[in-house]
């Protein structure tokens, strides 16, 4: 068993492994049989940057993944709370509307907001690249599900000592959502961060590349230099690998919730 | 109960103006611009009825697009059993088993660009690591054979033909769409899918297997008649939602590592999609096959409501 185990995880890891090795090799050694360089040079590293802007990328992705996972999580916050908590008239047709969308596939929406954002002139700018994508209905869907799982008990302790609606959202709800709310925040920001589609059909300029953009055409320009395309690739996995170690036992239970009753 | 409506009101507004304009209006859109011949190239736009769907429905691309995303997804069954089995081999308390699941998740949530620059790499018929291998390996055993050409490749292990649905003798062999699919089971192996398997794993009644060992069942009778069973509902889902994000999967790799070729064989539909609304601008043929995907998806969609364990509803 033990041994399977080991075969899996080469399998998984000689990928990975090789990503490094070559990143740190010089050019002449990319294409030859050894896996480790003979010679190790982590000025590989340093020569990402100046090739192509690479720091703004990182930062263009850092930015506009910070925006959406924000505007995500507050609104999905509130519209979860009305869900899963408040009494009024059209809240369960709202709520499967909701969720009849979540199984609509991207590509349907995605044509027709490129119109809207050719028509409203944002196309090629930040605000075109964040907010479109900071209202799905998943957030909604996920925090519910958590919120739903908190004993109405506390609420209702707190209404019958006077608490309205915001104040029950603010102190007793909000706090108790909390480890449903840190696991949409890195999914949100895991998936905006890697979102490819978007980006590809909105940004025309240079300065607005996000980092899969940008490393898309670092690659047909550097076609053949694989050691700076995987020193490049290595770095932009770093972000994603932190919040991954810091969040991972809230992201397991994200992903029971809003996956196993999907 | 009327101060509640105001606040409900308040509450879900800024998500539903957002779902509204971003979501809802889109989806209405998409439907009819599918009913007339909109271009972003032509001054003019008249409704054109069913034409579109028509034109689709008789030209042959659509169907070769169709043939390759069903081909592309063919890594989904491998990728579920190495996940259940993964999860099975990491489903006991040994020291630095923590650190097993955190590695083999790496590969999936990192996914995106990077991972596919890297596969690229790997798959290089020259210089990448993979053909270097097989060549070492025919090297060894004397074997004089062609190494694959994997990402330049047309060929497939079923033999689909280029030009039109079909199977054909020469297109038998390890090409574009294999390699696609190889680097997609590594992907999803170690990822949610296993995440799922395992928390199905621990909720399975340890009195149970105690009970068929106590019978004199063998491990894989234990495994095969009350683990695989009582796995049964969670196996269903991540097949379900394996296929509807199958069907609308392939852009991503298609357009970083192949660009849809070569000769179309990596294009999905997806792909073909992305192809007709921005770079030919056809607007409303392109939602015309968007809401063909869409039904498709709508069908596997209903298969999981109707057939799937609805243990817990959601309103």
């Amino acid at each position: 068993m033990v041994v399977l185990l080991l075969l899996f995880s080469a399998f998984t890891v000689l990928p990975l492994i090789w990503m490094v090795f070559t990143s740190f090799k010089p050019l002449q050694e990319v294409e030859g049989q050894n896996l480790l360089p003979t010679h190790w040079q982590p000025e590989n590293y340093s020569q990402v940057f100046t090739s192509v802007p690479f720091a703004r990328y990182y930062m263009n992705s850092v930015f506009i993944a910070a925006w959406v996972t924000f505007l995500t999580c507050l609104t999905s916050a509130m519209s979860a709370y009305a869900f899963a908590r408040l009494e009024w008239r059209f809240r369960d047709a709202v709520f499967k509307m909701y969720l009849a969308t979540m199984m609509i596939p991207g590509v349907v929406t995605m044509i027709p907001n490129y119109t809207l954002m050719v028509r409203l002139h944002l196309l090629d700018s930040f605000t075109g690249l964040i907010v479109p994508s900071a209202f799905g209905a998943f957030g909604t869907f996920l925090l519910r599900q958590f919120m739903l799982t908190i004993p109405t008990a506390l609420d209702e302790a707190a209404t019958i000592d006077g608490a309205g609606p915001l104040n029950v959202f603010l102190d007793v709800v909000l706090p108790l959502a909390r480890p449903g709310l840190i696991a949409l925040a890195i999914f949100t920001f895991l998936g905006t961060y890697g979102s490819f589609y978007w980006p590809l059909v909105l940004v025309k300029s240079e300065q607005l590349r996000t980092l899969p953009i940008g490393m898309m055409y670092f690659d047909t320009a550097y076609d053949r230099q694989t050691n700076l395309l995987m020193a490049a690739s290595l770095m932009s996995l770093l972000p994603p690998i932190a919040l991954f170690l810091v969040g991972q036992k809230y992201l397991v239970r994200g992903i029971a919730l809003g996956a196993v009753k999907g | 109960m009327k101060k509640q409506t105001w606040a409900a009101w308040l509450f879900i507004s800024p998500n539903l103006i957002g779902f509204a304009v971003f979501t809802a209006w889109p989806v209405a859109f998409s439907l009819v611009a599918s009913f007339t011949n909109w271009s972003l190239e032509r001054p003019q736009t008249s409704y054109v009825g069913l034409r579109n769907y028509q034109e689709l429905l008789g030209d042959q691309k659509f169907w070769l697009y169709l043939g390759n995303t069903v081909y592309m997804m063919l890594g989904l069954p491998v990728a579920l059993f190495g996940s259940l089995w993964l999860a099975v081999l990491l489903n006991r308390k040994l020291p630095g088993i923590a650190a097993f699941r955190t590695l083999l998740y790496i590969p999936s949530f990192a996914s995106g660009v990077a991972i596919m620059l890297l596969w690229k790499a790997l798959y290089n018929p020259d210089y990448g690591p993979i053909n270097q291998s097989i060549r070492l390996l025919y090297g060894f055993f004397h074997i004089h054979a062609d190494v694959p050409q994997w990402l330049l490749s047309t060929k497939n292990l079923a033999g689909l033909d280029v030009e039109k649905v079909g199977i054909t003798g020469s297109q038998f062999g390890l090409g574009a769409r294999d390699a696609l699919n190889i680097m997609g089971v590594w992907t999803a192996i170690g990822g949610n899918n296993m995440l799922l398997y395992l928390a199905a794993l621990s909720n399975v009644p340890e009195e149970l297997i105690e009970a068929a060992q106590l019978d004199g069942a063998s491990k894989w009778r234990c495994f095969k008649d009350v683990t695989w069973p009582q796995l049964a509902p969670t196996t269903f889902f991540i097949l379900v939602m394996s296929i509807i994000g199958g069907l609308q999967g392939g852009f991503d790799q298609a357009r970083v590592m192949t660009t849809g070729g070569p000769s179309n064989t990596t294009t999905s539909l997806a792909y073909h999609i992305y192809s007709l609304a921005f770079e030919q601008f056809r607007i409303g043929y392109a939602s015309a096959v968007s809401w063909v995907l869409f039904g498709f998806v709508f069908l596997a969609t209903m298969v999981n409501w109707r057939f799937g364990n609805r243990a817990t509803s959601y309103v």
